[in-house]
């Protein structure tokens, strides 16, 4: 047929391509060379980084010096957030009080420690309390206690009230209200005290192993890969850091974590992890609006009953009448003109809602995925060399929308098991990391696993004819009357990128336009992020293969990926030669959500870690 | 000659922040706000890198004035191949106020304390667009200035300069000890890793208050009200 000529042709063009000396050229290489049997029609390169087309065999890097300085620490630390800086200063902490020298080194890819932090949040401080139980001496952001607890179900026009007996898990007596990106930094303060050395603005990239295949630690990335994937003069390897054990706490849907589950098969005794995503925005309200302390909440419009999702709004009380607020759409929805950021924006609208935020300025936003799978969905969490610590391998509690705790209390567990491995006579490290199953052992006997345990069904109930509202009596049946001691426990319904339906089985939605003092448009948004990355690299939003968005998401699913990222990264736009669309990745808008590389239902997307520093510029979020 | 090199550094809200006014109109909000060296800042630090590198200068020593923080970004120039620096300590109200002409002043009283050869800066600061620092030294000192460079060879004692101005390139000839300030094209800077960050940890840092160098901060300009520009109206065909 017509292949056998095409292929001669293609052939030919790529002999000629090979011949034109190209200097950092703008990636619109045309790959006629595709092997794979897919479209005849040629698609533009979109991905050029070198974990999907290897340097080793790309002739622009040969002779290229790719040795890396190496350095070596006792503990290592992925992710400068709560459980990574739990374990950290534990680490020292324990360190110090047995009179022990201890080299604990964290990598933390955001510019400064914080500044890729977002949360709702209402903090319960148990676990900081056990950590640094004078918390309050030394300064913790912890300003505003919650007054006030109010939970509703909304419909287009009126709320329903619901009232938060005690022993609900979304009851908030105790707990209070933080700037989640403030608390972070401030952990940050307390770790370097202690002599932990913080490297923000530097990310992990790999994960570098012994010959006997367990964790030697990891590398940072690379700088100076030019968009196209060339090396460009300024061109500088990354650094090892070799340890003898490392914590890897990336947050939800880690990237280092997604290469480790399937070297060492950790999820093969679990059920895979299912996600929301989280969009939230900080708003200077009218003073007279403003009630400190206030915690709101709301399920209900504008989801209909099948989509997992609700709303929150927090007044906080730092001395300006500041109110946090925010949207979260379980990641399991099956319609895929659905978009979470416009559900957000139009639920502001809301008769209940916006009456708050009239008169007001917005003045921050931000968006990040969660966990939801709760302990059905958490997998291994120890392999040779390596611990699995926070909303990594995941240890939100979905009901009372709240993980930071038990993130911490992973990282503190897990710094009192490694300890006395770490500190033992009989090391030998040279050729193999720790194991450290004791970590896992004392976490099921912890109150997180406990807590988790009683909440594990809250969640799945929701997947019955009667949706959300099946789910709440449920909650109030099983948690509420039984605490969560029913001798069932139900599962998910699957990957969350497999719960799409084809386009052509569902109604677009039609949302209003935004009116620019309550709702706004995605790029404003995305500018108030602070979100900036070095242009010329290549996209770190990498696709296993070009062909597949045009041929399969657009095809079949109407390009979800414009609508579920929160941050305008995929575009899709007419080819230049007119007959067709293809896929513009806009990779310097992204906000390392990690919704994308969830929810693709083609699974084609890898997001890995651009060149450290860039990303969000949250403050206090 | 003491082959020693001056380069100021600046540290700056990053440019990629959205700028947000204090709700009492005193000035912007800075605190928890991403900062990073003033783009042009760092050209001068690779300027200089770069000629120690080639062995025409002896050393190079990082400057910035401001609060606690502004080390980090002297550890940066560190990292960059800078061999020491110097924190001029300035907080408070008096950094609010703290402009070219008084930086000016300690980098002249600096340059004559380390027996400077050559003092490096970025042409202007992206938050306050001045443009007047390094032209001040030079007139404080008494110097030639060769501002917006984008080409700089040393040639014995003197520099060749190639300064971008608005009708081309100017070719000049200046002596040395002299000022020159870096426009955009000049170089590309080079990362600070994280390796150079660690050894950059046992590079000295000496803090110094302006009163030590003989300097007397006040601002002779009053700040009275800090606003928004106006919000852009729609345009009419």
């Amino acid at each position: 047929h017509l292949v056998p000529v095409f292929c001669l042709a293609a052939h030919r063009c790529a002999r000629l391509l090979q011949k034109i000396k190209t200097e950092h050229a703008t990636p619109q290489l045309y790959t006629a060379l595709h092997r794979r049997a897919c479209s005849t029609v040629s698609t533009p390169r979109i991905t050029t980084h070198y974990t999907i087309h290897p340097r080793d065999k790309d002739p622009r890097w040969e002779g290229v010096e790719m040795e890396r300085f190496a350095d070596e620490a006792d503990v290592v630390i992925v992710g400068g957030g709560p459980a990574g800086l739990a374990a950290a200063i534990r680490l020292k902490q324990l360190a110090n009080k047995h009179e022990k020298e201890l080299r604990v080194c964290l990598v933390e890819k955001a510019p400064q420690i914080g500044a890729h932090t977002l949360s709702g949040a209402c903090l319960e401080p148990s676990a900081l309390t056990e950590l640094i139980p004078d918390w309050k001496e030394r300064g913790a952001p912890l300003n505003t206690p919650v007054t006030e607890d109010v939970f509703s179900i909304l419909t287009e026009k009126y709320r329903i009230p619901v009232p938060i007996l005690p022993g609900l898990p979304m009851q908030n007596h105790g707990n209070y209200i933080v700037r989640m990106g403030n608390l972070v930094r401030w952990l940050g303060e307390q770790a370097e005290e202690l002599g932990v050395e913080l490297y923000p603005g530097y990310a992990a990239a790999e994960v570098l192993f012994h010959e006997d295949g367990s964790v030697k630690g990891i590398a940072t990335n690379d700088v100076g890969i030019a968009k196209d994937g060339s090396p460009k003069d300024i061109f500088e390897r990354g650094m090892e850091l070799h340890a003898k054990v490392t914590l890897f706490g990336e947050g939800c849907h880690g990237h280092l974590a997604k290469q480790l589950y399937n070297k060492f098969n950790l999820r093969e005794n679990c059920e895979p992890q299912t996600y929301a995503i989280g969009l939230k925005e900080l708003w200077m309200i009218d003073e007279k609006k403003w009630r400190p302390g206030r915690v709101e909440h709301s399920v209900g419009w504008p989801l209909d009953r099948n989509t997992y999702g609700g709303s929150f709004l927090y007044h906080l009380n730092e001395g300006e009448p500041l109110v946090a607020l925010g949207f979260v759409v379980g990641l399991d929805y099956t319609n895929p003109y659905l978009s979470p950021f416009r559900e957000f924006q139009r639920w502001k609208h809301h008769p209940f809602v916006a009456p708050t935020l009239e008169g007001g300025q917005r003045i921050a936003y931000g968006a990040r995925a969660l966990n939801e799978g709760g302990c059905q969905s958490i997998p291994k969490l120890t392999f040779p060399g390596g611990l699995l610590i926070g909303c990594s391998p995941g240890f939100m509690n979905v009901p009372k929308i709240k993980g930071t705790h038990t993130a911490m209390k992973s990282g503190m567990l897990a710094a009192e098991a490694i300890f006395p491995k770490l500190t033992a006579e009989t090391l030998d490290s040279e050729t193999a990391g720790l194991h450290v199953p004791e970590y896992a052992e004392n976490l099921k006997n912890s109150w997180v696993w406990k807590e988790l345990y009683a909440v594990r069904n809250i969640r799945p109930s929701f997947h019955n004819y009667f949706g959300l509202y099946g789910g709440m009596i449920y909650t109030g049946i099983f948690y509420w009357i039984f605490r969560g001691k029913e001798p069932w426990t139900l599962k998910h319904c699957g990957t969350d990128a497999n719960q799409l339906k084809p386009a052509k089985e569902c109604t677009p939605i039609e949302y209003p336009k935004p009116d620019g003092k309550i709702s706004f448009d995605l790029l404003s948004s995305v500018a108030l992020s602070g979100t900036n990355h070095e242009g010329d690299q290549p996209p770190h939003l990498t696709l296993k293969d070009d062909s597949i968005p045009v041929a399969r998401n657009l095809g079949i699913y109407d390009g979800p990926e414009q609508r579920f990222c929160p941050a305008g990264v995929y575009e899709y736009v007419p080819l230049d030669t007119g007959n067709g669309m293809r896929l513009q990745i806009n990779a310097q808008n992204c906000v390392h959500c990690k919704t994308c590389d969830i929810k693709d239902p083609s699974q084609n997307i890898n997001w890995v870690v651009p060149e450290g520093g860039g990303g969000p510029a949250y403050n206090g979020m | 000659m003491s082959g020693r090199v001056l380069v100021g550094v600046k540290r700056v809200i990053d440019y990629a922040v959205k700028i947000r006014v204090k709700p009492d109109n005193t000035g912007v909000v800075t605190d928890g706000v991403k900062h990073s060296m003033n783009p042009f800042c760092e050209i001068a630090v690779e300027e200089a890198v770069k000629l120690k590198e080639k062995k025409l200068i002896k050393e190079v020593v990082a400057v910035s004035c401001g609060p606690q923080q502004s080390q980090e970004t002297i550890r940066t120039a560190l990292a960059m191949g800078a061999d020491r620096g110097i924190h001029v300590d300035v907080s408070g109200k008096d950094y609010e106020n703290l402009g070219p002409l008084q930086v000016s002043k300690i980098l002249a009283a600096l340059a004559k304390q380390e027996d400077a050869q050559l003092i490096l800066l970025g042409k202007q600061a992206i938050d306050d667009d001045c443009n007047q620092t390094g032209q001040m030294t030079a007139a404080l000192l008494d110097w030639p200035q060769g501002t917006f460079a984008s080409e700089v060879s040393l040639e014995g004692d003197k520099i060749n300069l190639v300064r971008e101005i608005d009708g081309g390139l100017e070719h000049i000839k200046i002596n040395t000890p002299a000022v020159i300030t870096a426009d955009l094209r000049l170089n590309t800077p080079r990362y600070a890793t994280l390796p150079n960050i660690m050894k950059a940890k046992k590079k000295k840092i000496v803090t110094v208050k302006p009163a030590d160098l003989g300097v007397d901060v006040t601002s002779r300009l009053e700040v009275l009200k800090v606003e928004e520009p106006p919000q852009r109206q729609a345009g009419r065909v």
